[in-house]
């Protein structure tokens, strides 16, 4: 069964087995990644285009390297802003990729949608790799992948995801993701940083996502504690009154992580900003997962270039 | 001379609805019969079609001068014709503002070189609508203003927009006001709500229009002044002027066809389509049934467009980055046919009311009316004709609609200005 779609811009759009199948694959893909030879033919003659509007290493540099050991030539494009600081508009950018061939275009962008605009447009299958606050769904099938390799199933699981929601992307694909595999996601964070609503769209699609009253309330006997990254500049927004004051609040903590169960994992986007959201001694202690995350997320991009750029 | 034979003449104005002839001369109404037989004049058999005072629409925006790429107001004046509409009134926001009486002036003429629909300008509250100090509005309403707003950049001050209600009563003129109280959301993309969740767009609460609103109505009482809510699209909003009515002040509102035709579900599931993208945003579906139900019962006196050109390349843009707004004078009377007439939540009469007897009456225009005598603007439309909007054989210059391809019930048929059949 491969994936009959042509673009992946997020997680809301795909259905149960999709995800599955796309975790499934990826799994197979991990392998390659073990062995002394870490390349495969498998898209030989294809063109991978990553285009990066906005700052970023790991997702950047996994792309690429995803790519590369399927043999595809993969090509980093970096526009320190929005193409229309240049006075090209989005739709221009895109048209003259479009006129390179590319077989997949990698989009992350500060917008929200701006990979679904440019998907109107072009030929080659458009992979969000995270556009404003909306989806980064390579992002939650590797925590999906992560999740699963540690736990050994998602259905039944209770997740927390802690912290800025309103702004993440993250959040919201993992919200989506994990919910339509029979997870429940609590939500939790600042009142300012909740993005309330969310949780009706997601109910429509049977998907179980509550936001909880306190951070505590959602730790409390979590098989998973995700925990979001506070960006640094939501504080002179107005969002919360100082990071010391979120730390002590809504940081993830030793004695936080106790309400949770004896076996939790912790998961972490990264960039972390060590003392502030997540305490040092729990992101390197022995429930972090964080590093684990970023090796499933090469399996995963390459699972996701195989099935949208690898057709027949 | 111009003879409109066998159509239904309706103008509340005149308590009027009834199969008539209507005879024009020298731009003015000369008689309205049963049957009426003149030599020598041109005839516009208007069979099976309604006869109405000339649509006004109290809020469009022409962008000339300074932006003449996205409309100038020979074109914007051009679609209002296409349109039905015989008269339009722009907002001051052009580069220069319309914040004094030489700009005023101009646009003026520009409106009758056109010799299309009659152009009433609106002037600026303050000086280049910044929002600080009075722009001389009695020298633009010698120079013709017909009312005076600072459109898309709402007064925050609520001491200067004391002192405008209170000047504004010296000059008779409406203060008409976009009810956008910033909430603490600078760069916001579309209504909040659940899809704004969904779609990780910064959102703009309905709270933030009903604070200006409650605000408005508070200075309305304290000043006397006469205030029109522009684009009115919440329902509490609604509800603060229909509590205004009740108290008998002189609080107006309008809505725009799009506010009672879309919702933020439309976004959605437009897929980050720019051209669902204005201020005040698509609203949710509770506000669009309070809106819906503020025509049916009165509190909102009219229909208007906010028509806001902007060029395509503009539209092209991210959807947070791209400029709020869709032009309408093209698609209101068949929106306002489709959605409100044919679906009876309104009458034809009540239809003519919002969109030419009530404009006329909060604007103190000379129109709104076919009483012998009056200026002879008048709006011809198919309550029954099935259109399909296309946006590429628009009159603007413009073509960011959210409606393209849409088919709808009922259309204009065609605009008189003055006795000058204008468009069929």
């Amino acid at each position: 069964m491969p994936l009959k779609r042509k673009d992946l811009l997020g997680i809301a759009g795909l259905s149960p087995e999709e995800i599955n199948f796309i975790l499934d694959t990826a799994e197979t893909f991990r392998d390659v990644n073990q062995r002394q030879i870490k390349k495969v033919p498998t898209l030989r003659g294809k063109t991978v285009i990553n285009l990066f509007f906005e700052a970023s290493t790991r997702t950047r540099t996994s792309f690429e390297i995803a790519a590369k050991r399927l043999s595809a030539d993969a090509i980093n494009i970096s526009a320190s802003t929005s193409s229309v600081v240049k006075g090209e508009t989005l739709v221009d950018t895109a048209l003259n990729l479009q006129a390179m061939a590319p077989d997949a275009i990698v989009i992350r962008h500060s917008s929200s949608g701006a990979p679904h605009q440019i998907a109107k447009i072009v030929d080659a299958s458009v992979i969000n790799a995270g556009d404003g606050a909306h989806e980064h769904p390579t992002q939650a099938l590797l925590d999906a992948l992560t999740i699963r390799g540690a736990k050994g199933r998602i259905a039944g699981l209770k997740v927390a995801i802690i912290g800025d929601i309103l702004h993440s992307r993250v959040a919201r694909s993992n919200a989506h993701l994990l919910s339509k595999l029979g997870a429940h996601v609590a939500l939790a964070g600042p009142r300012t940083l909740l993005p309330f609503g969310l949780e009706k769209r997601i109910a429509l699609a049977e998907g179980s996502v509550t936001f909880a009253g306190d951070i505590n309330e959602a730790i409390k006997d979590a098989d998973v504690v995700m925990v979001l990254r506070i960006q640094l500049e939501r504080q002179s927004g107005g969002f919360f009154p100082s990071l010391r004051e979120y730390s002590i609040h809504y940081g993830l903590n030793r004695r936080r992580l106790k309400l949770a169960k004896d076996d939790v994992i912790v998961l972490h986007p990264g960039p972390i900003n060590r003392g502030i959201e997540i305490d040092s001694d729990v992101a390197d202690g022995p429930f972090s997962l964080i590093l684990n995350q970023v090796e499933n997320g090469v399996a995963v991009r390459m699972a996701v270039l195989y099935l949208l750029a690898g057709g027949e | 001379m111009l003879l409109i034979k066998n159509g239904t003449i309706i103008d509340p104005s005149q308590s009027l609805d009834k199969k008539k002839d209507l005879l024009i001369r020298d731009g003015h109404v000369e008689a309205i019969d049963e049957s009426v037989n003149a030599e020598g004049v041109d005839v516009f058999d208007a069979t099976g079609l309604i006869v109405a005072p000339g649509f006004i629409d109290l809020h469009v925006h022409l962008r000339e001068p300074g932006f003449e790429y996205k409309e100038t107001i020979a074109s914007g004046a051009r679609a209002a014709v296409a349109g039905g509409f015989t008269s339009v009134c722009c907002m001051p926001n052009t580069k220069p503002v319309n914040d004094n009486s030489s700009v005023t002036s101009f646009i003026i003429e520009q409106g009758r070189a056109a010799k299309l629909a009659n152009v009433f300008p609106i002037g600026a509250i303050t000086q280049g609508s910044k929002g600080e100090h009075l722009a001389e509005i009695g020298e633009m309403k010698t120079a013709g203003v017909v009312a005076i707003s600072d459109d898309g950049k709402p007064v925050l001050d609520s001491g200067i927009m004391r002192r405008a209600m209170e000047y504004s009563r010296d000059f008779d003129l409406a203060v008409v006001d976009h009810c956008e109280d910033c909430c603490g959301v600078a760069g916001w993309a579309m209504h909040e709500g659940e899809y704004s969740a969904l779609m990780g767009l910064h959102g703009l609460p309905g709270a933030a229009e009903d604070l200006h609103v409650a605000r408005d109505i508070t200075l309305a009482e304290l000043t006397g002044a006469r205030v029109h809510i522009a684009h009115i699209s919440t329902a509490r909003s609604v509800d603060l002027v229909r509590q205004a009515k009740k108290k008998g002040m002189a609080v107006t509102c309008e809505v725009t066809p799009h506010h009672f035709t879309l919702t933020d579900r439309d976004v959605y599931e437009s897929g980050y389509d720019t051209n669902f993208k204005m201020a005040p945003p698509l609203r949710s579906q509770s506000d669009l049934e309070a809106v819906i139900e503020g025509l049916r019962d009165g509190t909102i006196d009219a229909i208007a467009t906010d028509h806001a050109p902007h060029h395509a390349n503009e539209k092209m843009l991210e959807f947070d980055r791209a400029p709020n707004g869709i032009i309408g004078l093209e698609t209101a009377v068949s929106l306002t046919l489709d959605r409100l007439v044919n679906r009876d939540v309104i009458s034809l009469s009540r239809m003519v009311e919002l969109l030419s007897t009530n404009p006329a009456r909060i604007f103190k225009l000379d129109r709104g009316t076919l009483k012998i005598g009056a200026v002879a603007d008048v709006t011809v439309f198919d309550p029954n004709r099935q259109v399909k909007v296309e946006a590429s054989t628009f009159r603007s210059k413009s073509r960011n609609t959210p409606f393209a391809g849409w088919e709808l019930k009922g259309a204009p048929m065609a605009a008189i200005v003055a006795g000058r059949l204008l468009s069929s």
